[in-house]
């Protein structure tokens, strides 16, 4: 198989993922970190389905299933200034995510 | 899963694994880990990767020094890179208090062998390009702080101890300790148990509870705190900038990400590692009022780890009255990153050849009813 590319913005080829599960990275948490994969500018939103579909082959087995990594915000990427316009000395925030 | 070993260390983070590093390079490599989730779940893998040696106390500056020694070389003992980057680190006073608190500092720093300077704000400007420093009375830089990226730091320590014949479990709990006449003999988990004489209680935010399967109340507790980091950006920031006033740091990574956070007067004890909008607009205002022309960078993600805080700032090492063979780790109050090599080394070299250690003396449990306390003052974010 030639150079397939799972994270696009990080540049994380199949081959990583198959190097980072060989390494003792077997939950999609570890091969995140381990290969930067869904950390870059899409947040995982192209990639980590792709992923964890791959990562529940090298598993083997029957279940085809595997935890998704923690979703964090922002949902999409924001400039600093929006934020910094609504910031207040108030009580916390009682909507945490 | 082993059922025996010499040492069962419950808490896979930094400076677990440091211990488990330097003991199994000095010969101890029967060593069972015990880690709640994947390596990197806790403060380990959550922090913004400053290392600094500007502290408050004697022992503190040399910890750091000692353990900037070591990450200097960490890279090629392990064959991980770790990103390694002295930028330095410079830090911000706006009144007359906290500038007389760097004063202090630096003479206490310099009399230990550290480059830390006094700075001018005008000199601070031509240090980081854009920084604001309006309301700035005095400013501390030491050129050999920095940071580097904590995961390769973990994987790496894991490596090199795994391959010494150090036993880490990833995703298991320790559900109980079983202590019988006073001494520790086995530690119970969810795939198994471990007989043992000696278990180290490294386990961060979680270290109350872990002490407590074994009956022990520790002062520790938890704190949230939450971080977040931009886009890339090109290398523009040398130094990681620190404001006393409110606790605000940040760095450029080097993958180019602007990294930090900033301290929460009302954030209360807890094990919440949920995000919020308050935090990302504190952190965004407080970025922006020391570097203006970050406006129309985009934040990317934020997050939350913990700061296992003790009453004093300092750490909990040593022995446990009451407990033969519970030996603490924790209380780093979100600096363990930046002492965790000497630390881990220091401690292995206690548990090894039984001597005396001062150090571990110092910061026993006993001294929180003993009342022997020294405060570190300088804990940031």
């Amino acid at each position: 198989m030639g150079k397939v590319i799972v994270c696009r913005c990080e540049d994380v080829t199949l081959e990583d993922l198959r190097q980072a599960f060989a390494a003792g990275h077997r939950d999609l948490e570890s091969l995140k970190r381990f290969t930067g994969l869904s950390t870059g500018f899409c947040q995982g939103k192209c990639c980590a389905a792709h992923a964890g579909r791959f990562l529940a082959e090298l598993r083997g087995g029957d279940d085809m299933v595997c935890d998704p990594t923690r979703t964090r915000p922002l949902l999409h990427p924001t400039p600093a200034a929006c934020f910094a316009a609504i910031a207040s000395g108030e009580a916390p925030d009682q909507e945490d995510a | 899963m082993r059922d025996r070993a010499e040492l069962v260390i419950i808490g896979g983070g930094v400076l677990g694994l440091s211990l488990a590093y330097h003991l199994a390079r000095m010969g101890l490599g029967d060593i069972v880990v015990i880690e709640q989730g994947y390596l990197c779940f806790g403060a380990s893998g959550r922090n913004g990767g400053g290392v600094r040696q500007q502290w408050s106390t004697e022992d503190h500056i040399r910890l750091a020094r000692r353990s900037v020694a070591i990450y200097r070389r960490l890279a090629a003992e392990t064959g991980f890179n770790i990103w390694f980057r002295q930028g330095g680190y410079l830090f911000l006073s706006r009144d007359a208090v906290a500038a007389a608190t760097l004063e202090r500092n630096v003479k206490l720093q310099n009399s230990l062998g550290l480059r830390t300077r006094l700075l001018s704000p005008a000199q601070a400007r031509r240090l980081v390009d854009g920084l604001d420093t309006s309301g700035v009375e005095l400013c501390a830089y030491n050129p050999d702080d920095g940071v580097l990226f904590p995961w390769p730091v973990v994987w790496g320590l894991a490596r090199v101890a795994t391959s010494l014949g150090v036993e880490i479990n990833t995703f298991c709990r320790a559900t109980a300790i079983d202590v019988q006449g006073g001494r520790i003999v086995k530690v119970v988990t969810d795939r198994g148990a471990v007989a043992t004489s000696r278990v180290v209680n490294a386990a961060g935010g979680w270290s109350s509870q872990v002490a407590r399967l074994a009956g022990v109340e520790l002062p520790n507790r938890p704190y949230r705190h939450e971080i977040l980091v931009s886009e890339p950006l090109k290398p523009f920031l040398e130094p990681m900038v620190c404001d006393l006033a409110d606790g605000t740091y940040f760095s450029q990574t080097m993958r180019g990400e602007i990294c930090g956070g900033l301290s929460d007067p009302l954030e209360h004890s807890s094990l919440n590692t949920s995000s919020s909008l308050r935090f990302l607009s504190r952190m965004s205002a407080s970025l922006l009022r020391l570097l203006p022309r970050l406006g129309g960078v985009k934040i990317l993600r934020q997050w939350a780890g913990y700061y296992d805080e003790t009453p004093d700032g300092n750490p909990v090492l040593g022995r446990t009255a009451g407990v033969e063979g519970f030996i603490q780790l924790n209380g780093f109050g979100g600096h363990g990153f930046m002492l965790a090599p000497a630390v881990g080394q220091i401690m292995a070299e206690w548990l090894l050849r039984r001597v005396r250690e001062p150090l571990v003396e110092r910061y026993g449990l006993e001294r929180f009813s003993s009342g022997q306390l020294q405060r570190e003052t300088l804990v940031i974010g």
